[in-house]
């Protein structure tokens, strides 16, 4: 899950993370409104979304007067911003982050991550900030700092120096450096958060260190134990079919295709949709039904799936492990009758009670297209698809 | 031989008694597995599936010899199910308890890499399908029946994905030796390179089929050790090619979050060690008939 800037910033600084001060605003008004709570004569006036990149997507506006402040929070709430995170459709700013405007000496980088492969987390460090790590990591890789933190006893003062030596501070910095340091990991580790990132962090002109941007990502599966990180969720933020899916227990991405697709089990949906592409189509999604598909849960999944306007016809694949080839043709049946489908179906079933599961759906006189094998599906369906695109156009 | 189990590993079942244990223990039992009891604490003493009930692992380990252990506790006590076991003496574990925080995963190997190598537990999981000697014992949550026994390994983060494998090989006349799911978390018990480095040592293991899938390291790990360490061919499959960078698909380790984790630059790096690839998913069981027919 990830949260906004302003949540991130809240948080780290009950860790003893130096922030600027600021306030949110849902309103123009709030905006400058804050602005006099905070004072001083620079602001800077920031969209909140669920996304980084926000400065060259226009979402990071400095401002001198309190009009300034008013026609920037006018044009940012409720605009969708696009970044290369958010994708072709954005995500729309309903929230602002007002900030005193930061006197900036040097823009460094830092961050907190799991390593998989070392399956510990590591500190990352570069005395060049601002930049996108990705960015940096392809062109100047040598300014990166990687530190691990060994679980059993967490991170050591003397790392967090190392990683501030590495930054390039000064030594009068370096205590200030080893508090923010500290301070992000013990965020991580109480709060269950996957990744937090300060980019850029940076040394101002009164020689203070301070998280001028704050992202930070939590581990879904450890929500049940974070109220109040849970409570920090912007449903504005996440694609509305998505959430949907995630609420009925099902697992969904919208995808740009437009072959949809409802299969049981993670890899074997993504094995589906390989085979879709390689016989020439595209797959709308990606939804794994998961272990028990009863009928209820099927409809759930096919409205899903049609919901998206963009799909031209629709592959089932399920191999029935605990579950039943007839169980699960019984809901595709169901499914079918009760939902006016409007696209081409493809059902192909395998595993137990395979010849029941068939019979089911040949009896039923649907116009229900059936494969044996996973490649012959996956040509039907594009098949299918093609049809309806040629029909389509005349 | 297979590995980690065969007709006679005693098993207990974690979460013995609860409604998804009891159906899968009474599953395991059917198929022949050798069933000795499980654990639910507080009940211990009672009787469930005509087997004993016990209140710790170490009391399964001392009185019904157990071996090895699957794992059904809910997420949020499922880690500290696994450090009993571990510290009880079980020899091999399944976790399929998917939703496992991966700060609690971490500690967990910690916790497991504190113990000299011949006396460690070996985990499998979290979030998979379990381990099945076709023919001999099943710990785990698959059909059995769609497995024959035979001679290729295979080793898979997927439980569906894999079962659409051994039932392409089933098709063809191909059985299996052992089937190893490892689970489609970022932090798992087992590597694909811990599996491989198993079915090495089993005689009757001759080729392992690998199912990957996008995102973390692990395949092309494997990839490098059996260039380096292993006489037997391996065939892989990656799953994922058309997953977007920085999607979650379904699994929570299935994520491409970096260079080298996506399923054609992971198919790319296998190549170049060797591996011989099933360049679609549909021909997993014919690339493995091509590679035993040369052997």
């Amino acid at each position: 899950m990830d949260i906004h800037e302003y949540q991130a910033k809240q948080l780290l600084s009950e860790y003893g993370v130096k922030i600027a001060a600021g306030g949110l605003a849902y309103s123009p008004e709030d905006a400058v409104q804050r602005s006099r709570e905070i004072g001083g004569h620079v602001w800077v006036v920031k969209a909140q979304i669920h996304s980084g990149a926000r400065g060259k997507a226009g979402g990071i506006k400095v401002c001198k007067t309190h009009d300034e402040i008013s026609e920037a929070a006018e044009a940012l709430l409720g605009k969708r911003l696009v970044t290369h995170q958010t994708g072709p459709a954005g995500k729309q700013c309903l929230r602002l982050y007002v900030e005193a405007g930061t006197d900036i000496a040097k823009e460094l980088y830092f961050s907190l991550l799991i390593d998989r492969a070392q399956e510990r987390i590591v500190m990352v460090g570069s005395a060049q900030g601002g930049m996108e790590i990705e960015e940096l990591a392809e062109n100047n890789p040598e300014a990166i700092k990687k530190i691990y933190i060994e679980p059993a006893v967490g991170l050591q003062d003397f790392q967090a120096r190392e990683m501030a030596f590495a930054l390039g501070l000064n030594a009068d910095l370096v205590p200030q450096a080893v508090k923010l340091i500290q301070g992000c990991y013990r965020a991580m580790r109480d709060l269950d958060a996957n990744m937090v990132e300060i980019n850029p962090l940076v040394i101002t002109g009164h020689d203070e260190l301070i998280a001028l941007d704050a992202k930070m990502g939590f581990d879904d599966n450890a929500l049940f134990r974070r109220q109040k990180i849970s409570e920090l969720r912007d449903k504005t933020q996440e694609d509305p079919r998505e959430m949907a899916a995630a609420d009925r227990g099902l697992s969904y991405v919208g995808l740009d295709g437009d072959i949809g697709c409802m299969i049981n089990g993670a890899g074997l949906a993504m094995a589906t949709m390989d085979m879709i592409k390689l016989a020439g189509g595209e797959p709308a999604n990606f939804l794994d039904v998961g272990g028990g598909a009863s009928a209820e849960r099927t409809e759930k999944a096919f409205r899903m799936v049609l919901a998206d306007k963009n799909v031209k016809a629709m592959l089932v694949n399920i191999f029935a492990g605990i579950n039943r080839c007839d169980w699960i043709a019984e809901g595709v049946v169901q499914a079918v009758q009760k939902i006016d489908m409007k696209v081409p179906l493809i059902v192909r079933l395998s595993g137990t009670n395979v010849e029941e599961g068939r019979k089911i759906i040949e009896d039923s006189g649907l116009p229900i297209i059936t494969a044996d094998t996973l490649a012959e599906a996956a040509e039907k369906a594009v098949q299918a698809r093609n049809e309806v695109v040629a029909q389509a156009q005349g | 031989m297979a590995i980690f189990i065969d007709k006679d590993t005693r098993i207990i079942v974690q979460g013995f008694t609860g409604k998804i244990g009891t159906f899968h223990a009474q599953e395991m039992i059917d198929y022949g597995s050798n069933v000795v009891g499980g654990i639910t604490p507080g009940k211990g003493g009672q009787t469930h599936l005509e087997r004993p009930v016990f209140n710790t692992v170490k009391e399964a380990v001392e009185q019904a010899g157990a071996e090895a252990s699957i794992v059904f506790v809910p997420p949020a006590y499922a880690a500290d199910s696994i450090m009993e076991a571990a510290e009880a003496g079980i020899k091999f574990c399944v976790s399929i308890t998917d939703g496992i925080p991966t700060q609690d995963m971490m500690k967990v190997k910690i916790f497991l890499s504190k113990f000299p190598k011949e006396k460690r537990m070996v985990l499998t999981g979290p979030n998979c399908a379990g381990t099945i000697s076709p023919g001999k014992s099943m710990l785990g949550i698959m059909p059995g029946h769609i497995y024959m026994p035979g001679n290729v390994g295979i080793v898979g983060r997927s439980g569906t994905l894999g079962y659409e494998a051994a039932d392409q090989m089933k098709r063809l006349g191909i059985g299996v030796s052992t089937s190893v799911g490892i689970g489609g978390d970022p932090i798992n018990g087992s590597s694909h390179r811990d599996i491989l480095e198993k079915f090495e040592q089993d005689p009757e293991t001759k080729v392992v089929m690998m199912i990957g899938e996008i995102g973390g390291p692990q395949e092309v790990e494997a990839g490098m050790f059996a260039k380096e360490h292993m006489s037997k061919p391996v065939v892989a499959y990656i799953a994922g090619l058309t997953a977007p960078k920085g999607r979650r698909m379904g699994h929570a380790g299935a994520i491409i979050s970096s260079s080298g984790e996506s399923a054609a630059e992971k198919v790319e790096m296998l190549k170049e060690l060797g591996v011989t690839i099933a360049p679609t998913p549909a021909a997993m069981g014919e690339t493995v008939a091509k590679v035993l027919a040369k052997l």
